[in-house]
């Protein structure tokens, strides 16, 4: 659960409760990106975010989401065991 | 260090080990607290610590959210998921967490339905679906997860949803370092910042470390070179007499943090009086509590727990840990009694944990080698 994983935004699915679907290393699922609309920007389609427990927490380029991928793909178990528990989550 | 390319380059980590050496004053010991578990992790998965010359011993701080949740806490959750027609939600680490009369994990062998999610939002899912059974979110987490709590509590409010409660276990940041920097047990000479938390409490909060205590701090990243950079930066600071917040992850930490997360949690959070850490015993003002207007979701309000404070085992040194007083080989049942498989303290339970980070790659009974 403190594992902080990159994914993309691909779509806004849900405007009133602020869901998009992202995309985590070839795994999508909605997640909301509420927290983030007050940072003066807001997030939408094509953007990085870090996402924990199913909500974007950061906004980040794409060089360093792609590099905390690469560094999190090399923790091996403890990253796999936190994209098995993304898969398993259904927020709608 | 603003091209993330750099990162990659092994070159840079030794040019920065090269300079560290040329920071420390031979002669002089320095004890620098990485707070977050994900440094622990990222230091000892990378060992950080062997390019870092001998007199820079770095102390691991209470900053893992499951290994911080007291026993009695535990037994209060297994409590609620033994109630009649409760579905008991909580993250997959919490599940081996030991409590006085055995795990969660335990109880949903026993019959009780306990069920992991990924997001307190799966919860909430999961209490539309039964609406005719009460749904239990066991909230556990810093700064970093208390926010996607109150936004789903607050959307859980909205829409309305009658059968969902949570029994919140959220804790904050600031009073258990000011604890541990109160406590004679320990002389810290730097913290490196937590990164995930300050993205949402930003750097201010930590500014009391240099006005207050004289210690530098440097809010890091969790590449290698990030802890590695935070080093650099504190030993630096230490060595030019200054002490000051400085933000080595400003490509992701807003000075201010995130202002709309800050503004959900004080809308459905309240500081209690005072809460218990495991090891530490109470520290004021360091737990979150559902406000007023969230009490009828409030589990602890709306059901009985047994609220009995436990003492920890005592072969269990997780508070010594957790403050950094000792390393966790030093703990007598480390890596015999105490295994990541069958753990006794929670710092073997979460990887996040300095014990089972220690554990994982090897860290069994040594001191560092010297540099
Ligand atoms: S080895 Fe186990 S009991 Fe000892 S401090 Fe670590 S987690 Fe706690």
């Amino acid at each position: 659960m403190c594992l902080a994983i990159p994914g993309r935004i691909l779509e806004v699915v849900d405007e009133g409760n602020r869901l998009a679907k992202v995309d985590v290393a070839g795994v999508q699922r909605n997640v909301n990106i509420g927290l983030l609309d007050d940072d003066g920007v807001g997030v939408g389609p094509g953007d990085w975010v870090l996402i924990h427990v199913g909500f974007a927490m950061s906004k980040v380029d794409e060089a360093e989401a792609l590099e905390t991928r690469r560094m999190l793909e090399s923790m091996g178990e403890d990253y796999e065991n936190e994209l098995e528990e993304l898969k398993a989550s259904i927020i709608e | 260090m603003k091209h993330v390319d750099e990162f990659r380059d092994p070159a840079l980590g030794q040019v920065l080990a090269g300079e560290i050496l040329g920071l420390v004053e031979p002669g002089r010991h320095y004890k620098l607290m990485e707070v977050c578990g994900g440094h622990t992790h990222s230091i000892y998965k990378y060992g950080i610590d062997d390019l870092l010359p001998a007199n820079v011993e770095l102390v691991h701080g209470p900053g893992c959210p499951v290994c911080v949740i007291p026993m009695g806490r535990v037994d209060d959750g297994i409590a609620l998921a033994h109630e009649p027609d409760v579905i008991f939600t909580c993250f997959g680490d919490m599940l081996r967490v030991p409590g006085s009369d055995g795990t969660l994990l335990d109880a949903k062998a026993e019959g009780a339905d306990i069920r992991m999610v990924y997001s307190p939002l799966d919860a909430l899912r999961i209490a539309k679906a039964n609406p005719d059974r009460p749904v239990v979110f066991f909230a556990i987490g810093f700064e970093t997860t208390a926010p996607s709590t109150a936004l789903t509590l607050k959307r859980a409010k909205a829409e309305g949803v009658k059968n969902f409660f949570c029994m919140c276990n959220h804790v904050t940041i600031v009073p258990p370092l000011r604890a541990l920097l109160d406590s004679p047990d320990l002389r810290l000479d730097g913290f490196i910042g937590p990164g995930h938390v300050s993205t949402v409490v930003g750097v201010r909060p930590f500014e009391f470390i240099p006005t207050e205590y004289g210690k530098p701090i440097s809010v890091a990243g969790f590449e290698p070179l990030d802890v590695l950079h935070a080093i650099h930066m504190i030993l630096t600071q230490l060595k030019e007499g200054r002490c000051e917040v400085e933000n080595q992850y400003a490509r992701v930490v807003p000075y201010d943090g995130n202002p709309r997360a800050l503004e959900v949690m004080s809308e459905v959070f309240e500081l209690r009086p005072h809460f218990e850490w495991r090891g530490m015993g109470f520290i004021s003002q360091s737990g979150l509590k559902l406000s007023e207007a969230y009490a009828d979701m409030d589990a602890e309000i709306q059901y009985s727990v047994p609220g009995i404070r436990v003492a920890d085992p005592k072969a269990c040194q997780c508070g010594e840990v957790l403050k950094g007083v000792i390393k966790p080989w030093e703990c007598k049942v480390f890596g015999s009694g105490c295994t990541p498989e069958r753990p006794i303290g929670t710092c073997m339970v979460s990887s996040e944990g300095a014990c089972a980070a220690y554990y994982n790659y090897g860290r069994f009974a040594r001191e560092r080698e010297v540099v």
